[in-house]
């Protein structure tokens, strides 16, 4: 592994810090209940999920569409674990208080969430990572739905409270007092951050052989389904983890919002991205959730100039724009944002002094 | 005793007969080459000594070992590395991370660095493609970086499919005294070439492979020298 400059690794932590700070000035000024800080806690929790996919789609090559059953594999294993013993009668009315009898700390929560979601991907990636391409897509994409039939299966009811709604968990504002998007920030900041380090590792380096050809990889001694397993194991894992930070973000966790369609949104973020690109999945997740939820918002809201109703724009509007996007970005961008660069290896392109002209 | 021996070997591919029967040696130190057309078997031939294909009998024997239907981590560990055809660089790594790629089975991390420098001594083409993409390189360079990465496992034997395929003319020329350099300093190689020509002059040893048979063997000048080779792969008629 290449040495970092000592004064790199000094900016990258003064970049960090900075980012930390100015999201916490944001908090300060504007309210913990402002458009923007929204979107900053949001997005922080979206960046982490988009990294995790990014490291199986845009490292390792492997095309799976599960994220969103991870995230609620996640999700549920964080909100069945914290909800305090005394509330959980009320939460659980229909099953009589549920069966589950304990109570953990959100921290550990957050690390068994993962744990969770990385068992069920070890378990599933058995027999679903020795399928190619479009296979894999399919059955992740499976995956994922029935994980999600099966979380509101009546009978599971005393654990995962069917189709009812879980709340009273610990989230952003409770778990940390003075700050609701410090959290997201921090643990999302130090996933990632670890992501980065395997990505940089023999491992990672192992992963992008394969990404850019199985055969040679194969032949160089790596083993494939060893690494697929392995990548997939450690991307579910983030992908919990971000689905428990999205239930704290929530307030409240039902089995339906984790449908395909929020996996299609972390593919338009990696893709928008960048696949390949660490940087380029955090800055797309920001601008994707700020356009979502506060910018592009006018696109679903029937609109009136003096007596003319605007044509087009109206509920689901919203979605067609994305869709457009994301045929866009294919079609003509792409590299996404990103490439396969990160931010900090971004150089200014020098004009050199005539190429020496090399007999190839 | 020779280095690898292979003995009675059968590959059956999709119900197809690959390889009927094909039994060859390899001494220590030599350049040895199977020619034939195309479809002869000499990928698979390659692919199954390096554990990529399974046979479905016969045996072969590395270093007294036999190392039949091993996986391919063990045998590439144990020294047996293959150049694949297309040479099959990894395009979005640098030249760099290639060949640390090349390394990794290896325990003994201290000497790599050493030993891409010895690569870079080899090809000083590469060292000037450092932090180049490998997907940027020419066919050529592409071919020396798939060379270096093969020796970054610290192979006793290279296999090499086709280096020459898809060069201009003068960059086969270098490669094939890349091959012969690469000998001289004691690396025994398995040369696979449908440019018989060039193969046979620089091999000890050449076997003729015809649809999973082997015809004919001899050293090079033999082969060279003999009018069916002549006739049907050398076309000097």
């Amino acid at each position: 592994m290449k040495k970092q400059p000592l004064w790199k690794t000094l900016c990258c932590v003064a970049g960090v810090a900075i980012i930390f700070f100015l999201a916490w000035l944001a908090e300060e000024t504007q309210g913990a209940s402002s458009m923007l800080v929204t979107v900053l806690k949001k997005g922080a929790v979206y960046a982490l999920i988009a990294v995790s996919m990014n490291l199986l789609n845009g490292f390792t090559g492997l095309f799976s569409l599960g994220q969103a059953g991870f995230m609620l594999v996640g999700a549920y294993t964080y909100a069945v674990l914290t909800i305090p013993l005394a509330k959980r009668q009320a939460v659980y009315q229909y099953y009589a208080g549920g069966c589950i009898t304990v109570e953990v700390n959100f921290i550990v929560a957050l690390v068994l969430a993962g744990v969770v979601a990385a068992i069920f991907a070890a378990l599933i990636g058995l027999p679903v990572l020795r399928l190619k391409s479009d296979y894999l897509a399919i059955a992740t994409l499976g995956f994922a739905e029935i994980i999600r039939a099966i979380v509101q299966w009546d009978s599971l009811g005393p654990i995962t409270n069917g189709s009812n709604l879980l709340k009273t968990y610990p989230t952003f504002k409770t778990v940390m007092s003075g700050s609701t998007v410090l959290f997201p920030f921090i643990v999302s900041g130090i996933c990632i951050g670890i992501i980065l380090l395997l990505i940089n590792s023999t491992y990672g380096r192992a992963f992008k052989a394969i990404r850019d050809d199985e055969i040679a990889a194969e032949a160089m001694g790596i083993n494939l389904f060893h690494h697929k397993q392995m990548s997939f194991v450690i991307s579910s894992f983030f992908a919990g983890v971000g689905g428990a930070l999205l239930a704290m973000y929530q307030g409240s966790l039902q089995a339906n919002a984790f449908k395909s369609s929020m996996t299609y949104e972390i593919l338009l973020i990696v893709v928008i991205g960048g696949m390949g690109s660490v940087s380029g999945s955090v800055i797309a997740s920001f601008l994707f959730i700020a356009c979502s939820e506060w910018w592009l918002r006018f696109l679903d809201n029937v609109t009136y100039i003096n007596d003319f109703q605007v044509p087009l724009l109206g509920s689901g509007f919203r979605m067609v724009v994305f869709s457009v996007v994301i045929m866009i970005v294919v079609l003509f961008f792409r590299q996404g944002l990103m490439g396969d660069r990160e931010l900090w290896n971004l150089k200014i392109p020098k004009r050199k002094a005539k190429q020496e002209v090399t007999k190839a | 005793m020779s280095l690898l021996k292979v003995t009675d070997l059968h590959v059956n591919y999709g119900g197809i007969d690959a390889l009927r029967g094909i039994s060859f040696e390899v001494e220590e130190g030599e350049i040895v080459t199977l020619i034939g057309a195309n479809g002869a078997g000499k990928s698979t031939t390659l692919r199954t000594i390096c554990g990529l294909v399974r046979s479905s009998s016969g045996r072969i024997v590395y270093d007294g070992r036999d190392i039949t239907s091993q996986n391919t981590q063990r045998i590439v560990s144990e020294g047996i590395a293959l150049v694949p055809e297309g040479r099959r660089v990894f395009d979005n790594l640098t030249v760099k991370e290639n060949l640390q790629i090349g390394a990794y089975l290896r325990k003994d991390k201290n000497s790599i660095e050493s030993d891409i420098e010895h690569v870079y001594t080899l090809f000083p083409r590469l060292k000037e493609r450092n932090w180049q993409k490998a997907g940027t390189l020419s066919g050529g360079e592409q071919q020396m970086l798939a060379v270096g990465r093969a020796m970054m496992t610290r192979p006793r034997i290279l296999m090499m499919d086709e280096p020459s395929l898809g060069l201009a003319p003068l960059i086969v020329k270098d490669i094939f005294s890349i091959i012969r350099q690469l000998n001289q300093t004691g690396m025994t190689i398995l040369l696979i070439e449908q440019n018989a020509n060039a193969a046979l002059r620089c091999a000890h040893h050449a076997y003729v492979l015809e649809t999973g048979r082997i015809t004919m063997s001899g050293t090079g000048e033999e082969l060279l020298a003999d009018k069916r080779v002549q006739d049907a792969y050398l076309g000097t008629k």
